[in-house]
């Protein structure tokens, strides 16, 4: 390199300039996919988009068909879709936060341990392993030996999916509290347990909750593992021995049948705002309950 | 060891007896240090980074039991039990421990923080019990009139000195025997530094001191007893006017007088 030519102030600044621009440009173009989405997804899904989406359940294949030979709207909703959304991630929550909080914990407590490191790598090839297969898993652990599909093998399949988020935010969260908190609880006698609940816990919320919300962002929109365990149904239905149906199922029943391929896209823009919701009030908690 | 006489004449409180810790097998960070702690002083653990005074002071309540590596052999006695073969959560509430960094809990207001040694024991109060602990033991390091009308705030909304005396308030809660200090002032500017000074020639009347320091004039100022470190060793223990002007040890003279540090 040569040192001693120095390098004039207008073509530094020329350099800049340009690099700056290309920045711009590419940080733009990366957006450009995502706007298309929204405007598609909006533009398609404002019109059936009604209180009537919320409130009835799938119609049958023949009612919709009526309805669009008559020139009505389609004669129903995706009830059943949402409180099966609800009934299933929600069992999900439930059955992956636990374990996802008591891995985590053990992982920043155990640092650099062997069992510990083996666990931390098996977490991480947990996380990439395609859904797909984690919903053949959940077909042949939950489906098969009760005999029948059921809300509660597909919640298994996103709690499995869970899972490996659950477990690294809380890591990271406990891995970045200072040392001092843990110290400072136990020099006043406590036991461990106790400090782990009462001081580390609720010290680390923040970054515990935004993890635990982005995670179940991100099964909310599943769809391929739940096929193969909820299946779907086109009735409400509470019962987590049952046949469920999800958002995303729906969207895929509505693919498939050109008589509801009109909910295809107000049932996208019901996921799309929910999850946008959550990855908003993450971001929020985020920032809110900083340490 | 050869050493100047340990002020006052009452009975030890606590007895160090032949203390070694090891980080690593064989490697010694703290080589078998003998002394007495008397009631109702200062002792002040002095010595160049890395001698083993922070070491050897976390070995009297048994913080190293939460590093697997690290192992403490010897014996410590505090009012008569050996501290190594206590339940750990019995030692850590006789003998309380104040740290470097100021660190109030986060989520808790300033007044649970200084209940927070009776919530993490589990030991239930009632309001009347909760109120009157947390004006003594704030009246006690002086905070109580400055935070008196703030109590729900977080412990976080206050100045670094004031964390530091609520932190000291928050052990002094429990009525420990003996107060551990790690470099308790090293992060707080010099007026802070002097209120907390001011707020331990106070509370030897009621409890023990020790605390670290690599401050020298600051154990010259505060400490009645002054032990001076080195590599590891305990050099000298002894009263701290007679180290600070007729040092026995050749080494504590020269650290004294800047030889090294």
């Amino acid at each position: 390199m040569n040192q001693d030519k120095p390098i004039s102030f207008t073509s530094r600044k020329a350099k800049d300039k340009t690099a700056y621009i290309l920045v711009w440009i590419f940080s733009f173009l990366a957006m450009v996919p995502l706007f298309f989405i929204l405007w598609d997804v909006v533009s398609k899904g404002y019109k059936n988009f009604n209180l009537r989406l919320f409130t009835e359940v799938t119609p049958s294949s023949v009612d919709a068909l009526m309805a669009r030979v008559n020139g009505d709207p389609i004669p129903g909703g995706i009830l059943n879709g949402i409180t099966g959304s609800l009934l299933i991630v929600g069992l999900a929550i439930l059955l992956s936060i636990p374990l996802g909080l008591f891995i985590g914990i053990y992982l920043s407590d155990h640092k650099g341990k062997k069992f510990a490191s083996t666990i931390s790598y098996l977490t991480d090839l947990l996380q990439g392993m395609p859904s797909i297969v984690i919903g053949i898993i959940a077909y042949a652990w939950v489906v098969k030996p009760l005999g029948g599909y059921s809300a509660l093998a597909g919640s298994v399949a996103l709690a499995i999916m869970m899972l490996p988020m659950i477990v690294r935010s809380t890591e990271e969260t406990m891995n970045m509290l200072p040392v001092a908190y843990k110290e400072a609880g136990l020099s006043l006698g406590s036991s461990y347990t106790n400090v782990v609940f009462k001081i580390l816990l609720p010290s680390g919320f923040g970054g515990i909750f935004t993890g635990i919300l982005l995670a179940i962002s991100r099964v909310m929109g599943e769809t391929a593992p739940l096929m193969l365990t909820a299946l779907g149904a086109s009735v409400v239905n509470w019962k987590v021995m049952e046949p469920t149906s999800a958002i995303p199922l729906l969207i895929w029943d509505f693919y498939n049948d050109p008589n509801l391929v009109d909910l295809i896209w107000s049932t996208s823009l019901l996921l799309l705002i929910v999850i946008f919701l959550l990855n908003w009030i993450a971001k929020i908690v985020a920032r809110k309950w900083k340490v | 060891m050869e050493s100047v006489k340990i002020t006052n004449a009452q009975k030890a409180i606590l007895q160090l007896k032949e203390v070694s810790v090891s980080y690593t097998p064989g490697k010694y960070a703290v080589k078998k240090v003998t002394t007495d702690i008397y009631p109702h002083t200062i002792t002040a653990i002095m010595g160049p980074s890395g001698c083993g005074k922070s070491t050897l002071l976390r070995a009297i309540n048994r913080m190293h039991d939460l590093y697997a590596h690290i192992s403490t052999t010897g014996e410590i006695i505090l009012k008569g039990k050996n501290v190594l073969e206590m339940d750990p959560m019995e030692v850590r509430r006789m003998a309380g421990m104040v740290f470097q960094q100021p660190n109030p809990f986060p989520t808790m207001s300033i007044y649970d923080n200084v209940l927070a040694g009776y919530t993490l024991n589990g030991i239930r109060l009632n309001r009347k019990e909760k109120d009157e602990i947390v004006e003594q033991s704030l009246q006690s390091v002086a905070l109580w009139d400055e935070v008196k009308d703030v109590m729900s705030k977080r412990g976080s909304f206050l100045s670094g000195g004031q964390q530091q005396r609520l932190c000291i308030a928050r052990t002094l809660a429990l009525k420990p025997e003996l107060l551990l200090m790690d470099e308790p002032t090293s992060a707080l500017d010099p007026i802070s530094t002097n209120k907390v000074e001011e707020l331990l020639l106070e509370l030897k009347q009621k409890f023990t001191i020790i605390i670290v320091t690599h401050n020298m004039s600051q154990a010259a100022r505060i400490s009645d007893n002054s032990m001076f470190m080195y590599l590891g060793e305990l050099i000298e223990h002894g009263n701290t006017t007679q180290m600070f002007t007729k040092p026995q040890q050749k080494r504590t003279e020269e650290y004294l007088t800047g030889v090294f540090g």
